[in-house]
């Protein structure tokens, strides 16, 4: 009886979790452990969603991006688009409600995926500095444009809506959102202004201006008017799914039969690899989905990975294309050298993906140090956690010795060298939620490492002209050095004048110059 | 003085060739001989090296070319003034007197005197003159003990009146007089501290016979000394040489010629030369196996090559001796002698080896 009564008490405490109690909790999870990082988060969740935003009306988006100082931590990071806005009715949800979205249950590229990312950001800006965000949304010209304050109810993970009216806004459609948060300005490697180079490059469709605490003013101009096309949302690949998940579909399926289930809730899957399916499954094609038992569950689930299927396909995905990115890589970084490849769709565990690679060599990058590494994912820049990461990983392990660039054991190699790695998907591999390292997938490093030589081989053509070339020029200067001394030796050895047989000897160069460099096997 | 004469005009000549490719407008060139073991031929008949017809050319116009072919020219031009100087140089002295930073670069003319040694031996090809007649002269080195007399720049020397250490041997021996040789044969070692012993112990008083040593490689003045006094005298020449793969071939330059200054082979080898030790059997009879050394990577591939040599190819006598020191993975220095006795080489192994003839061929 005792335990009973303990069990009565245990439960009095024993309650739901709201995700925003959550997140109170454990917001490094979602990135937001320091105020260096917070603040580039914040702006990165507010670029990441217009950006998404452009992307789904074919607009070539214009963002503008302006941190304002308060005091010392104190930010308000202000962003706007040229998006499609939101509807009235949407706008509290999005930004006041943790894990509301679009996005997550679909499997289509884009820069978010789990709806966590704005409300997450508005809920740390209620954290730290208690204050509402402001939220601006036109739709149409001919719709009167909101106004937002907003926070959030943490234990109910619901919307508290402080201020809402219509305004003046002289805007035709977009959105603006205005966060004050805790958090610290630097400059370097893990900054805004990186993330926001970084995105520029990724994006070469896109417009930023961006104002720093500074009052610096960047501008970086598209250079593309080429909208990325629109990536189309799949339906799951067999080969992606796992037991319970499938135990759910075939509940929440609306096709009456099992072959219908398989035709139309699966990527790749026609009528007769659905016949195939079921009867190696030994069930009835007309069963009914919603009865099937766990033990057959199992044994579709079973044969479903057995049974060969196409790759999904790739029209999901987005990638930016090699000439755009090298686009993005000149406008951005002043290199001697830039190469690009991107390659064809490949596939882990059911989830296509592609891998694209931009090198940059020469010019103003650092000679002696280690080369940078750019890492992207669904056009979203990495900055945090290079270590964890497969990209570096498969930097690191790629021989760049042979391509012309230093590098000890398997470290990252060394020289004037830029190297940039995104990878699109439906769905990137996150080691965590706060999305900056990519999961160490096997199928995925072996892309990457095979995108690295492709770019690597370019370079190494590249780097061994460069430098044979470097050291040609520097011979065919030696002869005009050595011709006086030969001169001078002709001279000594049998009293012929010297200046005669020095003119001869320069004429003679002239003559030889296009032999000299055929000996070397240069190209011409 | 018409020698003199003679070799300035070779040289002369070579830059009127080089002059004349100029004024025709053509890349300057210099034929020079090949000295590499693919251009020498072993002579059957006079059992000696002898230089074969392969010729490289050397061009001004070429990026590999370019720096030996200025060396060339300008160490040539230092020949001719030494001989119109009347002046000798060292080959060291040469080497600084070529050396120089070329201006308006980092590039220096010579860098090391192996390039400019390299350039005087491509010199006395190209003109047909010895490097003695070009006026530049090898560091002496080698010293040379036994009842000799002889007649050097007019003073007259006797070999055996000098001590402790013996006469030290000129690099240039062709003017040298050798006028009264009292003795039954030679041996040359390459060892400086071997002849010392041998010298104190007086040994070639007791023996009546001549001792010459060099430290390590025999230079040309030696092997010119060793090849007149068997021609002059027909003295027999044992060589005493550690008993490895460089102590073979020291054995090998003598008789033969070298592959380096094969045309010179007429004016130096010997063929006659007989090889002293150690041997394998001295090995095995004098018990020296304590002492081996370790056979590293180089000493295999040296022998490996040695093996290989026309002139040892089908000498069963060496190949067995090459055989044997591979088995062993080993060889010894003369010096393991010591291990008996200090003088056990002057009072047992030598006395033994000669008196029995005891000599490989």
């Amino acid at each position: 009886m005792t335990e009973n009564i303990k069990a009565y008490e245990l439960a009095k405490h024993q309650r739901e979790i709201s995700i925003s109690e959550f997140f109170l909790k454990n917001r490094h999870l979602l990135g937001f452990d320091n105020p260096t990082r917070a603040l580039m988060m914040v702006v990165k969740e507010a670029v990441d969603n217009s950006l998404d935003a452009c992307t789904e009306i074919n607009v070539l988006p214009e963002i503008k991006i302006e941190l304002k100082q308060i005091n010392e931590n104190r930010f308000i990071v202000i962003v706007e688009d040229n998006g499609p806005g939101i509807v009235k009715q949407q706008i509290p949800n999005i930004f006041g409600k943790l894990l509301y979205g679009s996005k997550f249950h679909t499997l289509k590229q884009s820069r978010g995926q789990q709806g966590i990312g704005i409300s997450a950001a508005v809920l740390y800006s209620q954290l730290t500095t208690g204050k509402s965000t402001k939220i601006y949304s036109r739709i149409s010209p001919k719709k009167p444009s909101h106004y937002f304050e907003l926070q959030i109810d943490t234990k109910k993970n619901e919307p508290k809506i402080l201020e809402d009216k219509e305004v003046n806004w002289n805007k035709e459609n977009g959105t603006k959102i205005e966060i004050e948060i805790e958090g610290r300005y630097l400059k370097g490697k893990q900054s805004v202004d990186e993330y926001v180079k970084q995105t520029a490059i990724v994006n070469p469709h896109a417009t930023f201006i961006y104002l720093t605490p500074e009052k610096e003013k960047f501008v970086y101009e598209r250079v593309t008017e080429e909208l990325p096309h629109e990536a189309k949302e799949i339906k799951p690949h067999p080969y992606g799914i796992e037991l319970g998940q499938l135990m759910k579909m075939l509940q929440e399926t609306r096709a009456n039969t099992l072959q219908g289930f398989l035709q139309t809730d699966f990527s790749r899957i026609g009528q007769q690899t659905a016949e195939e399916i079921c009867n190696k499954s030994k069930l009835r094609t007309d069963e009914k989905p919603k009865k099937l038992d766990d033990k057959q569950s199992e044994v579709l689930f079973k044969v479903l990975q057995e049974t060969k299927i196409m790759a999904p396909p790739s029209d999901c995905l987005s990638p930016i294309k090699a000439e755009l990115l090298e686009k993005g890589l000149m406008k951005e970084i002043k290199a001697d050298f830039y190469a690009t490849t991107t390659r064809s769709p490949a596939v882990y565990r059911g989830m296509p993906f592609i891998i694209e690679v931009g090198i940059a060599y020469g010019g103003e990058l650092e000679k002696e140090s280690q080369v940078r590494v750019m890492r992207l994912a669904n056009r979203v820049p990495l900055l945090y956690q290079q270590g964890a990461c497969a990209i570096t990983e498969a930097v690191s392990e790629t021989s760049w010795k042979s391509y012309g660039l230093q590098q000890s054991g398997n470290n990252l190699p060394v020289g004037p060298a830029l190297i940039l790695l995104h990878i699109s998907s439906v769905w990137v591999p996150f080691t965590s939620e706060a999305k900056e390292a990519i999961a160490h997938y096997d199928e995925i490093i072996k892309e990457m490492k095979l995108a690295l030589q492709e770019c690597g081989r370019k370079l190494s053509i590249y780097i061994h002209k460069h430098i044979k070339a470097a050291e040609q020029l520097e011979k065919i200067g030696l002869f005009e050095k050595y011709i006086p001394e030969l001169a001078n030796a002709l001279s000594d050895l049998t009293g012929y004048k010297k200046e005669i047989l020095q003119e001869k000897l320069q004429n003679l160069l002239k003559k030889e110059l296009p032999n000299l460099e055929a000996e070397n096997g240069t190209e011409k | 003085m018409a020698q003199k004469n003679k070799t300035g005009d070779d040289l002369k000549e070579l830059g009127n060739k080089v002059i004349k490719d100029i004024e025709k407008n053509k890349n300057p060139s210099i034929e020079v001989p090949i000295r590499a073991l693919s251009n020498v031929i072993f002579n059957q008949k006079t059992k000696t090296l002898e230089l074969g017809n392969k010729k490289s050319i050397r061009h001004f116009f070429n990026v590999a070319h370019a720096k030996k072919f200025l060396q060339t020219v300008e160490i040539a031009s230092i020949s001719k003034n030494l001989l119109g100087e009347g002046k000798h140089a060292s080959l060291r002295d040469v080497f600084y007197m070529a050396k120089r930073t070329i201006s308006g670069t980092n590039v220096n003319l010579v860098d090391e005197q192996s390039e400019s040694d390299d350039i005087i031996e491509d010199l006395e090809l190209i003109t047909g003159n010895s490097r003695e007649q070009l006026n530049i002269n090898a560091n002496k080195n080698g010293s040379v003990v036994g009842r000799v007399t002889i007649e050097d720049s007019d003073d007259t020397i006797r070999w055996d009146k000098l001590g402790s250490g013996g006469w030290s041997i000129p690099s240039n021996v062709e003017n040298i007089k050798l006028k009264k040789v009292d003795a039954k044969y030679i041996i040359y070692m390459e060892k400086a501290a071997v002849w010392e012993r041998l010298n104190e112990d007086k040994f070639w008083d007791k023996q009546n016979c001549i001792l010459l040593s060099s430290q390590g490689q025999t230079t040309r003045g030696i092997r010119r000394l060793l090849q007149r006094m068997y021609e002059e005298f027909k003295l027999p020449i044992y060589v005493l040489c550690d008993y490895d793969a460089y102590g073979f071939y020291i054995y090998s330059v003598l008789k033969y010629g070298s592959i380096n200054l094969a045309h010179a082979s007429e004016h130096m080898a010997i063929p006659s030369i007989k090889y002293l030790g150690i041997t394998s059997s001295d090995i095995e009879k004098y018990d020296l196996k304590k002492h081996f050394i370790k056979l590293k990577d180089h000493d295999l591939a040296r022998l490996k090559q040695i093996a290989e040599y026309e002139w040892f190819k089908n000498n069963k006598a060496w190949q067995k001796e090459i055989k044997m020191m591979k088995q062993y993975g080993s060889k010894a220095e003369i010096q393991a002698l010591s291990s008996k006795g200090i003088s056990f080489i002057s009072n047992t192994y030598l006395p033994e080896k000669i008196k029995n003839k005891d000599f490989l061929e």
